[in-house]
Order: C-alpha cells, then sequence, then structure tokens
C-alpha cells in the first residue's frame, strides 16, 4: 500500500517537471484580441461603478480599484 | 470536373489560411509580446447617482499615456457634489451639501514579461481626507496565457468632524491582492481575485447614532453614537468567466463571495452581455445581484442605553439586498483616423439599483415597514484614443 502511495506521488511530482505548452496557439487568438474580449473595456466606467458599489454596500474587494474616501460621511 | 472541385478546396483553403495569417499579422504585438502596457486614451465622463434621497453629480477625467515602448502614465481627476437627505439624515440631522475631489497619478513600467505599477490617490473632502498608495507586479507567463498579479495598498486617513475642531480621528487600511488570469481557450478567460483587507482606526461614521427603545420620551426611542470596533479584517474571493460567442458578442458571468470578522458574509453575482452592432455601435446590457448578512454588532434598535460593547446602526451594516439593471450604448465617431486621434468613441450608461433592507425600519413611515429605495445612476462619456 505504501509503495503503491509513495510511486503515485513521485509520479504526480514527477508531471510538474514536464513542460506546460500553450494549448491555444497564437493565431488562434483573434477572438481574445478583440476590443470587446475585455474584462473592463472603459476603466473610467468600471471604476466609477465599483466605487456606487463599494460606497453602498458591506463587502469590499476583490474587484480591482483603488482607494480613497467615498463621500458618504 | 473533380479536378476543378479539388481546385475550389484548394483556394477556400488558402483564402482561410491567408486570412489567418493576416490576423494574426494584424494582431501581432498583441499576440506576440506577453505583457503589453495599456492604450493611450483620454476619456472625459459626467456621473450621476440619484437614490435614498441622496443626489452625487460630477465629472472624471481620465488620461493615459505612455511612450509606446517602457513606460505609459496615468492621471485621473474625480469629483463628487453630493446633496444629501437620506434616511439617517433625514432622522438624525439635517441635510446637506459638500464636495469631495480626488486626484490620482499611476505609473507602468514594462520590462519583458513583467509590469511593475506604482500609484497614488488622495482624496479631500470636508470632513475625510485619504491618501492611498498602491504599488503591484504582474507576470505572463505559460506562452503568454497566464498572467499573475500581486498587489499591496495601504491607505491612510484622517476623520474630521465638521463644527467640531476638537475631533480629529485616523484611520489604517491595508490591502494585500493576488490575482490569476488564465486563456482556458481561444473563446474563454478566467479571472481569478482574492483580496485581504485590514482596517485599524476609527471605521464609523462620526455623525450617525444607534435606536433604543427609551420609555422615558413620547416617541419610545432614544439615540445615542455608534461604537464600532477599531479593527476589521475582510477576506474576499470573485472568480469572473468572459466567452466570446460564435457571432462576436461577449458574456460576462462573475461571482464573488467576501467574509469579515464583523460577521459579515456577502455573495455577489453578475451577468453582462455585450453585443456589437456592425463597426461602430456596441450595445452592453446587466444585470447584478448582491446580499449580506448584518454584523454581529448591527442592531435596528437596542433594548436600553448602553446594551453592548459595539453597537452599530448603519444600513450597509444590516442585513439586505441589492439588484442592479443595467444598459449601455457605445458608438464610434471617425471610422478612421483623423490626425493624431485614432479612435473616438460616446458612451452612455445607465443602472437602476433596488436596495430592499430586511431588518432597517424606516423611521419616517408611521407604520415602520422595512427600508427600501431604488437608485438611477447615469454616466455619459467620451474617449479617444492616440
Amino acid at each position: 500500500m505504501h509503495r503503491i502511495l509513495s510511486t503515485s506521488v513521485i509520479l504526480v511530482l514527477l508531471a510538474g517537471c514536464s513542460r506546460i505548452h500553450p494549448w491555444v496557439k497564437p493565431y488562434e487568438r483573434t477572438h481574445l484580441a478583440d476590443p470587446i474580449m475585455s474584462f473592463s473595456r472603459d476603466p473610467v466606467s468600471s471604476a466609477y461603478q465599483g466605487h456606487v458599489y463599494q460606497v453602498r454596500e458591506g463587502a469590499r474587494g476583490a474587484e480591482g480599484g483603488d482607494g480613497g474616501g467615498c463621500g458618504c460621511n | 470536373m473533380a479536378r476543378k472541385a479539388e481546385t475550389g478546396v484548394v483556394v477556400a483553403v488558402t483564402r482561410r489560411w491567408r486570412r489567418r495569417i493576416a490576423a494574426v499579422l494584424c494582431l501581432a504585438p498583441l499576440l506576440t509580446n506577453g505583457a503589453i502596457l495599456p492604450e493611450d486614451r483620454a476619456d472625459a465622463l459626467y456621473h450621476s447617482y440619484n437614490g435614498g434621497g441622496v443626489e452625487v453629480t460630477g465629472p472624471s477625467i481620465l488620461v493615459r499615456k505612455g511612450d509606446a515602448k517602457r513606460f505609459s502614465v496615468n492621471a485621473n481627476y474625480y469629483t463628487d457634489s453630493i446633496s444629501s437627505a437620506s434616511i439617517d439624515v433625514v432622522t438624525q440631522g439635517s441635510e446637506y451639501t459638500e464636495s469631495r475631489k480626488q486626484y490620482s497619478l499611476g505609473v507602468d513600467y514594462l520590462h519583458a514579461d513583467t509590469i511593475m505599477s506604482l500609484s497614488y490617490t488622495n482624496s479631500d473632502e470636508s470632513d475625510y481626507k485619504a491618501d492611498t498608495y498602491s504599488a503591484s507586479i504582474s507576470q505572463t507567463m505559460f506562452g503568454n496565457m497566464t498572467t499573475v498579479t500581486l498587489g499591496f495598498s495601504r491607505g491612510m486617513d484622517d476623520v474630521l468632524r465638521n463644527r467640531d475642531p476638537n475631533f480629529s480621528e485616523n484611520a489604517d487600511h491595508r490591502d494585500y491582492q493576488l490575482s490569476l488570469s488564465q486563456v482556458l481557450s481561444k473563446d474563454l478567460l478566467m479571472s481569478i481575485n482574492y483580496d485581504a483587507i485590514t482596517d485599524q482606526g476609527f471605521l464609523h461614521n462620526p455623525y450617525r447614532s444607534v435606536v433604543f427603545l427609551d420609555p422615558s420620551k413620547p416617541s419610545g426611542i432614544g439615540f445615542e453614537p455608534e461604537i464600532y470596533p477599531r479593527t476589521r479584517t475582510s477576506n474576499a474571493v470573485s472568480a469572473n468567466f468572459l466567452y466570446y460567442l460564435p457571432y462576436r458578442a461577449t458574456v460576462k458571468l462573475s461571482y464573488r463571495y467576501y467574509t469579515d470578522d464583523w460577521g459579515i458574509d456577502a455573495h455577489t453575482a453578475e451577468l453582462a452581455y455585450v453585443h456589437p452592432i456592425g463597426s461602430r455601435w456596441i450595445l452592453e446590457a446587466g444585470y447584478r445581484y448582491y446580499t449580506q448578512s448584518d454584523a454581529d454588532f448591527y442592531a435596528d434598535f437596542f433594548p436600553r442605553a448602553g446594551a453592548q460593547n459595539f453597537e452599530a446602526r448603519d444600513k450597509e451594516l444590516s442585513k439586505y439586498n441589492d439588484q442592479t439593471a443595467s444598459v449601455g450604448v457605445s458608438y464610434e465617431l471617425l471610422g478612421k483616423k483623423r490626425g493624431f486621434i485614432d479612435k473616438a468613441t460616446l458612451n452612455l450608461k445607465y443602472s437602476r439599483i433596488l436596495f430592499r433592507y430586511d431588518n432597517f425600519t424606516d423611521l419616517t413611515d408611521p407604520d415602520l415597514p422595512d427600508y427600501e429605495f431604488t437608485a438611477d445612476v447615469f454616466q455619459a462619456f467620451a474617449s479617444i484614443w492616440y
């Protein structure tokens, strides 16, 4: 049992030594390079919308954006 | 006949490959360089928020310019002009107007597959001053399919109270960020973000009071100042997916989980759709849902004065949810390069947000229902790329 376990662990660790090949080739990235393929197409707008929520919700973080005051005192 | 069909197939295949090669050559800078600096652009935005007795309007100007090789600098000027008769103001104070000005400056430095960024933000209003310093490093790897970003920001705030020159407090914020951006397929992007935020100091609003039951008063209720813990630790993690649909449109799906040591757990889910029409118009629509539990020391009504060590009646610390429906339209003005301007767009966005509180009573209504309100959020902005 120990032998099977240690062999499995070694095999898993050895897999980490293999080189990772990109599975999306450069010539397949035309869609990814389209301007609409962006999480934040207009930073000035997404920063403002994020601020609207930050001021009025208890949760914050994991959405990007800068700090600052809130104008809500 | 067979040869003619064969020739047709060869021509079609050749054309298909020619188109692919042309696309790759056009996009070469995006596809071959690992990390790239953001585009040079300038945006002028007017924003308006109107809801719950609060009206906030103002401009935001964002300019970014790089040397097209190593450096890109950005600057932002942002203003909130506030007129407030919110539920807190109506029940505990009097209507007020104020303004907040915010300046930001940032620089990005590109070296091989690495982008290093520094930024500084200053926010100033009559009773709150905030300075925030941020630094991040971003590394692109695995054939430009993976980008890992580590970031840290530190905020130092001065909290003041209008018409009380003796009141002065501080708040300190530290935000540790880790994010992973991953190409999952030729049509699918994923972004995972994690933030650990610690706050220390004066963390509440110096004007707001809690409500307690007071039989000695004709109204049956009394008010006393809020008291919050002086520390707060938050963790937030989000997963975002962006998918390119076969007919040139995108759909975005996001989820965020948030938890902190004040007892607030929150979930945010968002769905957004972007649909270009022709070469000049882009339409978008979205829906967002947010829900949170209340803080351990929050109460709508406390049973008596001084009932707890920590007491809050901030509706943002209560149990509630909000829903946002959004639409937007973008129009490209020029269609081709004119002078130094590569592209110019006009954009309009509108969001309607419905806030529904589960344990925050509307004290202005004799029937004492749970408070709820809707907010209208407008954005109009022009952008140029150069």
